[in-house]
């Protein structure tokens, strides 16, 4: 296979492009290293599929890409939830085109009729004796063996053999806990469909962008930025609307996002907002609060409700907000192409305003018409294109490097460190090179 | 002035698109009543903009927000600016209530923007709940159902 591309056989060459406080540029713009990320990091991690609540019945099925593969996250006969390839066994149609819906107890291929249980299990092919005697060996739909569900998040990693899900994601998982018991049922139900945003960029550069505090306030400057000037014009006396609420802090001053606080974990996992974080000053809804206490007790309600993370990250496909309901995911599909799907959750049991808040925030900030994603993908893209230069091969990651970091299985720093996105690339070497 | 014919909301219809086409944002703000909303559904048919998700839904505020970040020097992401040009076929009135003074008005077409070497097209359905109000035309809701609303789509920065 040499000659094939500079990286598939050398793992040394993978592991020059990673230095502890800096990465070269063909992490982002090689297409040969997109490939291999999604062979051996998105395929030996653990990926999140969809949530629980979107297939509640069995035969509800939705489909996506995960790693860059189809697949069919579907609810079997026995109420369990499968990830199946959406490849039929025959001439290797995807079986499913359909985003979701439900397919009662079988799948049944277009091109053929070729059909399948809801496991996979291979049930019909049409005039089947016409291949007695031949070489074909029954196969359903490749079944993809590991899969998770978390508190209704569902993750699937592909490779059959690798770290196991409480491994990979330890104490972090703590972020997904605190959304889901935000409700006062403890449970979450994704409503409100999704917004699909194209991103002309590499992954990375999004995942990367959640933990980094050192651009809001010059980036959002011209959508949060005249926000908050728009409200300072304002009579006293009006309630402050909801929009104002969200955008304003995104242009918080640097001591605020640096006294906010990071945390990393090992894999790749990172929240900021240890402290308290943008979404600490929201309006309270008092009969969520009563709702809360009379469901959990106060100190106990007190406590989930004071948890107020800023964005955790699920290294490499999940980002959660669970002070405010709403998802990301990073689906990638080139080394500059990339789809970002934001979805929002209901928290069972609670006032319709939640809801409310939650969609309104994801249309803030995560459409394709946001004024804040418009600032924040002009300047994924414009890192796309500026990599493209020659004289600097390094992208720089210094901000707050410590030695010490390198080894210590939990590390909490200060908000405006780049520890986060270290943290990323240290797990990035990992998957990329080891396993 | 009497009830608004038929022409007199089709031409209102162009106006308002011509002033987005020419960049006159200040003056296409002034359209809308002032509890007047911009909704462009991410969906289908979807029927709230309030627990669905919506690419836009914008109230007077939030479109002040647009227009003076259309013409802000730190709103990067119009570096080039985009253009548009909405090309419309003509116009149908709905629904019409000369008592309450609410016209409905349907008008399908086709919006291109543009930035630097990229350009989108769209096409789409307008649907403009216009009020008579202080002797004039006005915008209480602009709902644009976008054909592929719900396609993963690149960012669209300036006004359906």
């Amino acid at each position: 296979m040499r000659g094939m591309g500079k990286y598939r056989e050398d793992h040394r060459a993978i592991e020059r492009l990673i230095e502890p406080d800096r990465v070269h540029r063909d992490v982002y713009v090689d297409p040969e290293l997109f490939q291999l990320e999604m062979e051996r990091l998105w395929s030996r991690t653990w990926i999140y599929v969809g949530h629980a609540s979107q297939i509640p019945n069995p035969g509800d099925f939705i489909t996506v890409d995960i790693a860059a593969k189809p697949v069919i996250m579907v609810r079997h006969t026995d109420d369990s939830i499968r990830v199946l390839m959406n490849r039929c066994a025959h001439k290797g149609t995807k079986v499913v085109s359909d985003f979701s819906g439900n397919t009662g107890k079988t799948f049944r291929c277009p091109y053929h009729a070729w059909t399948y249980r809801t496991d996979g299990t291979l049930i019909n092919i049409p005039l089947k004796d016409g291949y007695a005697g031949t070489r074909l060996e029954a196969q359903g739909l490749a079944v993809v063996k590991n899969v998770e569900t978390y508190r209704g998040f569902v993750f699937a990693r592909l490779a059959h053999e690798g770290i196991g899900f409480r491994d990979y994601f330890g104490e972090s998982l703590s972020s997904i806990d605190n959304l889901a018991d935000r409700s006062p049922e403890g449970e979450l139900e994704l409503v409100g469909g999704c917004l699909r945003y194209l991103h002309n960029c590499n992954w990375k550069m999004f995942v990367e962008n959640l933990n980094d505090t050192m651009h809001p306030m010059i980036a959002h400057a011209g959508s949060a930025g005249i926000a908050k000037k728009l409200w300072e014009g304002k009579p006293a006396h009006m309630p402050k609307p909801m929009a104002i609420e969200q955008f304003v802090p995104f242009v918080s001053d640097y001591k605020f996002f640096d006294d906010m606080g990071v945390r990393v974990y090992p894999h790749g996992h990172s929240y900021s907002g240890v402290n308290f974080s943008i979404h600490s000053s929201y309006s309270s809804v008092p009969e969520y609060e009563d709702m809360m206490k009379r469901a959990y007790g106060e100190e106990r309600a007190r406590k989930i409700l004071g948890t107020v993370r800023h964005n955790t990250v699920y290294y490499p496909s999940l980002t959660i907000k669970g002070a405010i309901q709403s998802i990301r995911v990073a689906r990638p599909l080139a080394a500059d192409k990339t789809v970002l799907e934001s979805y929002t959750f209901r928290l069972k049991g609670a006032p319709e305003a939640l809801l409310e808040r939650t969609v309104t925030y994801n249309r803030l900030i995560n459409s394709p018409m946001s004024v804040v994603g418009h600032d924040d993908l002009h300047c994924y893209r414009a890192i796309q294109e500026g990599l493209a230069a020659q004289g600097n091969d390094w992208v720089n990651l210094h901000r707050n490097f410590d030695q010490g970091e390198i080894e210590a299985p939990e590390v909490t720093a200060n908000g405006t460190s780049d520890i986060s996105m270290r943290n990323q690339f240290r797990a990035w070497r990992e998957f990329m090179v080891e396993a | 002035m009497s009830a608004p014919a038929d022409a007199e909301l089709a031409r209102f219809v162009r106006f308002e698109a011509r002033l987005i086409d020419e960049r006159r944002f200040d003056e296409w703000y002034e359209l809308f009543t002032e509890d007047g909303y911009y909704w462009v559904p991410a969906v289908h048919g979807q029927k709230s903009p309030l627990s669905e998700n919506s690419l836009a839904y914008e109230d007077k505020l939030l479109l002040q927000l647009r227009v003076v970040r259309l013409q802000s020097p730190l709103a990067y992401s119009q570096k080039p600016a985009s253009r548009c040009l909405h090309v419309l076929q003509e116009s149908d009135v709905d629904r019409r209530d000369d008592a309450k003074g609410e016209y409905l008005v349907r008008t399908p077409f086709i919006y291109t923007e543009t930035k630097g070497n990229d350009s989108q097209r769209y096409a789409a359905t307008a649907w403009h709940t216009l009020v008579w109000q202080e002797d004039r035309l006005r915008i209480r809701l602009k709902r644009v159902d976008i054909l592929n609303c719900d396609a993963a789509l690149p960012s669209i920065q300036l006004f359906l």
